[in-house]
């Protein structure tokens, strides 16, 4: 199987959807003859020109909303987020119109559009341009969201979102990028709404998704070789439709779970999830539910300061002895 | 000439002159064109939504809507004008003062004031309300909440077109308070660096909520801030629907035909409050300005008297249209009153797309999260 960045793999699943289905476009900042500012969409104007690549201006309020109302009419956009911390500019559009246009007419329309970009800390871009908001995106009914953690769910994960029929935020992650995994060069899809097991284990469970299941996964085989515990990972990849079953089946075989994420710990993803394991499982839990989000600030600017600031493979470990004991 | 007009590309700088009140759009060709039956029909649309509106105010009154209420009246013509100019790829989508061009459209009167009193049997199932009109079989897109929100799905609309190839155009309006807001900038950009076959139709009924226009915009043609973004604009009259239809015309021919945006300004009046919660309105105006127009203005009485003029309508057949809309109107509450709220179960459909329509391999994972 080749081995293929995370960055190539999301760049394969455009190019195969944008040949599959004549209504799916590419639109954003220097998404077309920049190349994309992080390359993702690299040499795709080149192969599809300027009716399926559209560079847009500084404008995502509008670009947003024209990609909402092109939806509307069966057109199927992506639209690029050069970094989702942008996507605030326009919230409006994305978690009013995008979210609620179907809800509000009655079920009379559909919004097909995906939303895609970076979403993560740790580059020394300070506070503005590090959001995480897939908690934020996951608390409007009628959006999805998908934080895939590697390259083979990256690209299947994004063909789905395409092909989905409701608006799918698809977070991805700078440091990933240019990471690279085993794909397969065989077309597949990754369902939205199903985790994936990482790594069994049966002394404690961690619960994680995007770039934090990934160190959450260097972290087990650490706490393995050095402590002796046995760690199951579970990569949720998707936030909304989530995969209640297979975080369940986790804690019932190992009563012990901590959560790991990047967003800020005050109503995060873990947030929910955590309340949904101490009511669902709640006899089988042996210890405390443990969360490692981002430290609750700001992000710093400084890198040090930062990597230490965003979930960790130390602090990690630390919490996992903790909940272990 | 009843309307300035300035050459996008022209470097004089022209003040847009108030659109003078004598020309006879009547005339005009295509207003001329009109059948006797077509003229009739713009009448009983604009009787018909000044009737409904006012069946709706009692209802409002009486605690039977809910939430807000801002009412068209007075505006009527504007949408009826420019809706009846739409051909089969045109496509139209306004703000949250959207009862006129639900009904214009062809939306029933059942179903928008079930809708307004949060029935199952209202267009949204009530789940949207009085803002919240939408008829996508009738090319007619809301009836939106946020001022301007609508814009760039309007620009996205007219794109669809242009990306699909289809002659046609998206109608998107827009009050005079929503020209001050970012999206709507940002989308006048967009649509004329990319030829978008869009016409934005700035209601401009002098009151952006309770602040005027003098006290809202630095630059009270609104219609001028069009030449910022290298696009074509035009100023109307928006009481009289034969000049509406006049001047839309060209903007959605040239917007047809050439693939070009264009950025229409109506000028016209509310009577009422911006919303009937804001029973104050004449603090920020006076009451002889609302008369004054009512009495030279009226939408409903220009037609009327013209109709008359020009032998379309009897006196008598004019008075039996709008009984007819009266006891339509009427019907239409009574049918709202005894229609069942939809049930709880309805609470959590129309979410999304994939659950409504169970597909096979998409229905993983949990949805709704309400333990």
């Amino acid at each position: 199987m080749p081995l293929i960045t995370y960055r190539e793999a999301i760049k394969q699943a455009l190019d195969e959807e944008i040949q599959r289905d004549e209504n799916v476009c590419i639109m954003g900042e220097e998404v077309a003859q920049y190349n994309g500012a992080y390359k993702v969409t690299e040499g795709l104007w080149e192969k599809h020109g300027d009716k399926r690549l559209i560079d847009t201006p500084i404008s995502e309020a509008a670009f947003s909303g024209l990609a909402i109302g092109a939806s509307m009419l069966g057109i199927r956009p992506v639209v690029e987020m050069m970094f989702m911390s942008f996507s605030y500019v326009a919230i409006d559009q994305l978690f009013n119109n995008a979210s609620f246009c179907r809800y509000m007419s009655g079920g009379l329309m559909n919004v097909p559009i995906v939303v895609r970009g970076p979403a993560n800390g740790g580059t020394s871009v300070g506070a503005t341009h590090s959001h995480t908001p897939e908690n934020m995106v996951a608390n409007h009914p009628g959006l999805k969201v998908v934080c895939p953690s590697n390259a083979y769910d990256a690209k299947g994960l994004m063909k789905a979102a395409i092909r989905d029929n409701d608006p799918v935020f698809v977070m991805e992650n700078t440091l990933l990028y240019g990471e690279k995994w085993e794909v397969p060069e065989e077309e597949y899809i990754v369902e939205l709404g199903v985790a994936n097991v990482l790594k069994e284990g049966t002394d404690l469970t961690i619960v994680s998704h995007g770039r934090c299941a990934m160190i959450s996964l260097q972290a087990a085989k650490t706490l393995e070789e050095e402590h002796d515990i046995s760690v199951e990972v579970v990569d949720l990849r998707s936030i909304r439709p989530l995969d209640e079953e297979t975080i369940l089946k986790s804690v019932r075989k190992t009563h012990r779970v901590m959560l790991v994420e990047e967003n800020k710990p005050f109503c995060g993803v873990d947030a929910q999830i955590s309340h949904m394991i101490q009511l669902k499982a709640f006899d089988d839990l042996d210890a405390p539910i443990h969360r490692v989000s981002a430290i609750d600030a700001p992000n710093f600017y400084s890198k040090e300061l930062e990597d230490w600031q965003i979930p960790n493979e130390e602090r990690i470990i630390e919490c996992a002895l903790k909940v272990a004991e | 000439m009843a309307t300035t007009k300035k050459k996008s590309t022209s470097k004089t700088t022209s003040v847009a002159k108030k659109p003078a009140k004598s020309t006879n759009f009547a005339t005009a060709p295509i207003n001329k064109s009109l059948s006797k039956e077509e003229k009739i029909a713009l009448y009983s649309t604009i009787v018909g939504i000044r009737r409904f509106e006012e069946r709706s105010l009692r209802a409002y009154n009486q605690g039977k809507i809910g939430g807000f209420l801002h009412l068209y009246i007075g505006q009527e013509a504007v949408a009826t004008g420019i809706v009846s100019l739409m051909e089969e790829n045109d496509h139209i989508i306004t703000a949250y003062r959207d009862h006129g061009h639900a009904l214009a459209v062809g939306m029933s009167m059942n179903e928008c004031m079930a809708e307004m009193y949060g029935k199952h049997t209202g267009c949204s199932k009530g789940k949207g309300g009085s803002m919240h009109f939408f008829a996508p079989d009738k090319n007619y897109w809301g009836g939106h909440g946020i001022v301007a929100g609508q814009t760039p799905l309007g620009a996205g609309l007219a794109f669809a077109l242009k990306y699909k190839g289809l002659k046609g155009c998206a109608l998107a309006f827009l009050g005079d308070g929503a020209v001050n807001q970012g999206s709507f900038m940002e989308t006048l950009n967009l649509v004329s660096l990319w030829n978008i076959p869009v016409v934005f139709v700035i209601e401009n009924n002098g009151y952006s909520m309770g602040t005027s226009l003098k006290r809202s915009s630095a630059e009270e043609n609104l219609a001028h801030r069009a030449d910022g973004f290298d696009m074509e604009w035009e100023v109307c009259n928006g009481h009289d629907v034969f000049e509406v239809r006049e001047v839309a015309n060209r903007a959605m021919t040239r917007a047809r035909e050439e693939m070009k945006p264009f950025l229409l300004e109506i000028r016209t009046y509310r009577y009422r409050g911006h919303s009937v919660a804001d029973a104050n309105h004449e603090k920020y105006r006076t009451k002889e300005e609302i008369e004054e127009y009512k009495r030279t203005k009226d939408p409903v009485n220009v037609i009327k008297q013209q109709l008359i003029a020009d032998g379309t309508l009897t006196d008598a057949e004019a008075k039996r249209i709008d009984q007819e809309k009266k006891d339509e109107a009427e019907a239409s509450a009574k049918f709202a009153d005894e229609s069942p709220v939809a049930p709880r179960s309805e609470i959590q459909t129309d979410v999304y797309w994939e659950v409504d329509n169970d597909t096979e391999g998409k229905l993983k994972g949990t949805h709704f999260f309400n333990d």
